[in-house]
């Protein structure tokens, strides 16, 4: 049973992972928490909906490679949510910087709210049925039940933690993402365009929870204009239970809150599956700020 | 400079048609007149930031009001008072609740606007009240609403010391983020604690308070009895806000580094005021389980704290009049704009952004705390 609490607490913790990057991305360049970051994944996932009802209206290659048709749609979603993440900053940052702290906290506030009600009214206030694009056929293996879906998710969860750290990490726009993160000023004197590098922070993080949201959207098959609320909340646990700030803390905790809540909802009470992220949030913001990974204190608490 | 315009630019007309695409669908007709209507205010907002003229007519406006604040004051209260008499069941309803409201967005500014903490699961204190009022009197009959009153705000107050010691010294993205969950965990608790607060049932069967000689059955005396807590609660706000301590929370809102430097114990005076907007927040809850008679997990939604912070933002952050003014817009115009319920949250969300990058200080709020400096340097009172 553990080893089973422990696969689909990975699962959907893979997911998690991915939005806690946007948070910790973009905490990073801004020092400034995106709320509306879970409606961008909320949007991912919509917009994954509506390319899968495409379907039926594409040529026959796609319906007979589900696997091409899959992939596109994740980067079709991604793509154009990471457009929405530009104009997010854009519009809702960007006039505000330098700004007394409250005053973007509410901006994004107002963002989200938009956001949600945006979809709730274009979309439809019920629940959507996600189709079934991968076999949902279960296998076992040492007791340990899975299907095809779940192994997708790690896969896929896995390439896209280990494209973001590679683009951290070893190409020219990652190295002015961090260089911005450490110093804004240093980098804009060194010649680093701090405005495009926040951008691209915001729309790398969108496309990442884009990409969640089509995924976690495929494993629960509904989603609703509310999951975004809920969604953001969790990964940002995840962001600051590894460390805000910090990449891979943010897969790290978006991991292990994804196990947490498995088996706490396995072993415990699944009515109150939602609570624990928001208390293992509060007990990390007190005992330990920086997170597990975080290496310096951003914030003094 | 160039650029800030190109995005405020560019923000506008985006917004315009992000706001007004729904509206394709269903009320062609208004079209026109939302796109008149904006165009206006656009050309009004450059013509005023173009022309002193209209800053100056403004400030005079406003200086002409603070002037004689008393007496305004007074007549509102007086129509306050007098509206019942001409008013059906149906609107005085409505009244009511904005007066609730009204109490909720005063007791959100403590926190938000004179202390600068941004708060969003308030409406977990508002529920703690009504589910202390509904449990005290309906479940155990411990005692009358009269009883129950107070102690709505004490067992509020409580909770607001017991979430606010650990966390009042984090930063303000971080308390925004746990106050959150905070407000998410109450909802969640009302709904499987099934033994304590009837589970997502909920309570049925509170009772209006009696006066002794009068039981505030009626519609209308329960619309003055709210509106006398309402003018108690202000008046208490507005004195502590004029006090020591209300000086204390704007010095440690605009900056806490050098308020703690001045001798200012930071964090005492966040917990004070995040304390006292608990209380507050407990007593509206507990006039709202009088009122309803019912109260159950669905009144206490994420929503109903988003519409309180607007009315706060709205109003002007920091303003007591911004959030009684925001509380009679938000509650009192949808009413009248029936059809537009369904975009009644959109529009808030767009205007929430949209009044944080044009008008950080609200409708009514003043521009800076310099100014308020500049009016007592004037010899208003």
């Amino acid at each position: 049973m553990f080893l089973q609490h422990l696969l689909n607490g990975i699962t959907i913790g893979g997911g998690y992972a991915l939005i806690a990057l946007g948070y910790t991305l973009v905490y990073g360049v801004l020092k400034l928490i995106n709320f509306a970051h879970g409606e961008i994944y909320m949007i991912g996932a919509y917009l994954g909906f509506i390319c899968v009802s495409l379907l039926p209206a594409l040529p026959p290659f796609f319906q007979t490679h589900t696997l091409v048709f899959v992939c596109l749609i994740f980067l079709v979603a991604a793509g154009l949510c990471s457009i929405y993440g530009f104009y997010l900053e854009k519009i809702c940052y960007r006039p505000l910087r330098g700004a007394p702290k409250l005053t973007p906290l509410i901006s994004a506030l107002g963002a989200s709210i938009f956001f949600q009600n945006l979809v709730m009214i274009t979309m439809g206030a019920k629940d959507k049925i996600f189709p079934q694009l991968i076999t949902q056929q279960t296998m076992t293996f040492a007791g340990v039940s899975f299907t095809w879906l779940q192994l997708t998710m790690i896969g896929l969860s896995l390439v896209l933690m280990l494209g973001l750290y590679w683009f951290i990490n070893r190409t020219r726009l990652g190295t002015a993402i961090r260089a911005v993160s450490t110093d804004p000023f240093m980098a804009q004197l060194l010649g680093v365009n701090v405005d495009t590098v926040i951008s691209v922070t915001f729309m790398v993080g969108s496309f990442l929870a884009a990409c969640a949201g089509v995924m976690i959207g495929l494993y629960y098959g509904t989603i609703n204009f509310t999951i975004g609320y809920l969604g953001g909340m969790k990964a940002f646990t995840a962001a600051v239970l590894g460390g805000i700030g910090s990449v891979t803390g943010a897969m790290a905790g978006g991991l292990l809150l994804g196990i947490i809540e498995a088996l706490g909802a396995g072993y415990f009470s699944t009515e109150y599956k939602d609570v624990y992220a928001f208390f293992i949030l509060i007990a990390v913001l007190i005992f330990r700020p920086a997170g597990l990974l975080g290496r310096r204190l951003h914030e003094r608490a | 400079m160039s650029g800030r315009k190109l995005s405020a630019e560019l923000f506008f007309y985006l917004g315009l048609m992000l706001v007004c695409a729904p509206f394709l669908k269903l009320h062609t007709a208004w079209l026109p007149a939302v796109f008149l209507v904006v165009w206006g205010l656009k050309w009004f907002g450059d013509f005023s930031g173009r022309n002193e003229g209209i800053g100056r007519l403004r400030e005079k406006v406003v200086g002409f009001f603070r002037q004689r604040s008393t007496p305004l004051v007074l007549l509102l209260l007086a129509v306050a008072v007098v509206v019942p008499f001409g008013a059906s069941t149906y609107l005085l309803d409505v009244l009511t609740s904005a007066l609730l409201y009204a109490i909720l967005a005063s007791a959100l500014n403590i926190t938000v606007g004179f202390t600068g903490v941004l708060v969003l699961g308030f409406i977990g204190f508002y529920a703690i009240g009504a589910y202390t009022t509904g449990i005290l009197t309906t479940k155990f009959a411990l005692c009358g609403f009269w009883l129950a009153l107070p102690a709505s705000g004490v067992v509020a107050l409580l909770f607001g010391l017991l979430l606010g010691i650990p966390t009042l010294r984090l930063k303000g993205d971080y308390l925004a983020i746990v106050t959150l969950g905070f407000g998410e965990i109450v909802k969640i608790f009302c709904n499987n604690l099934d033994a304590l607060t009837g589970g997502p049932n909920g309570i049925l069967g509170i009772k209006r308070p009696s006066l002794g000689f009068a039981t505030l059955d009626s519609p209308q005396a329960f619309y003055w009895f709210c509106l006398a807590v309402l003018a108690m609660v202000v008046l208490i706000i507005a004195r502590i806000a004029d006090s020591r301590y209300g000086r204390a929370w704007i010095a440690v809102r605009e900056n806490e580094m050098a308020a703690g430097a001045l001798g200012i114990d930071v964090f005492k005076k966040h917990l004070l005021s995040f304390s006292l907007s608990a209380f507050f927040g407990g007593i509206a809850g507990a006039l709202f389980a009088a009122k309803q008679g019912f109260i159950s997990p669905d009144s206490f939604t994420f929503y109903e704290s988003v519409l309180v912070l607007c009315m706060v933002v709205l109003g002007g952050i920091g303003n007591l009049a911004g959030s009684l003014v925001g509380a009679g817009l938000l509650i009192v115009l949808p009413e009248f704009l029936r059809e537009f319920a369904l975009y009644r949250m959109l529009i808030f969300g767009a205007l929430m952004v949209a009044f944080m990058i044009f008008r950080p200080h609200g409708l009514v709020g003043s521009r800076t705390i310099a100014l308020e400096a500049e009016d007592h340097a004037d010899g208003a009172p």
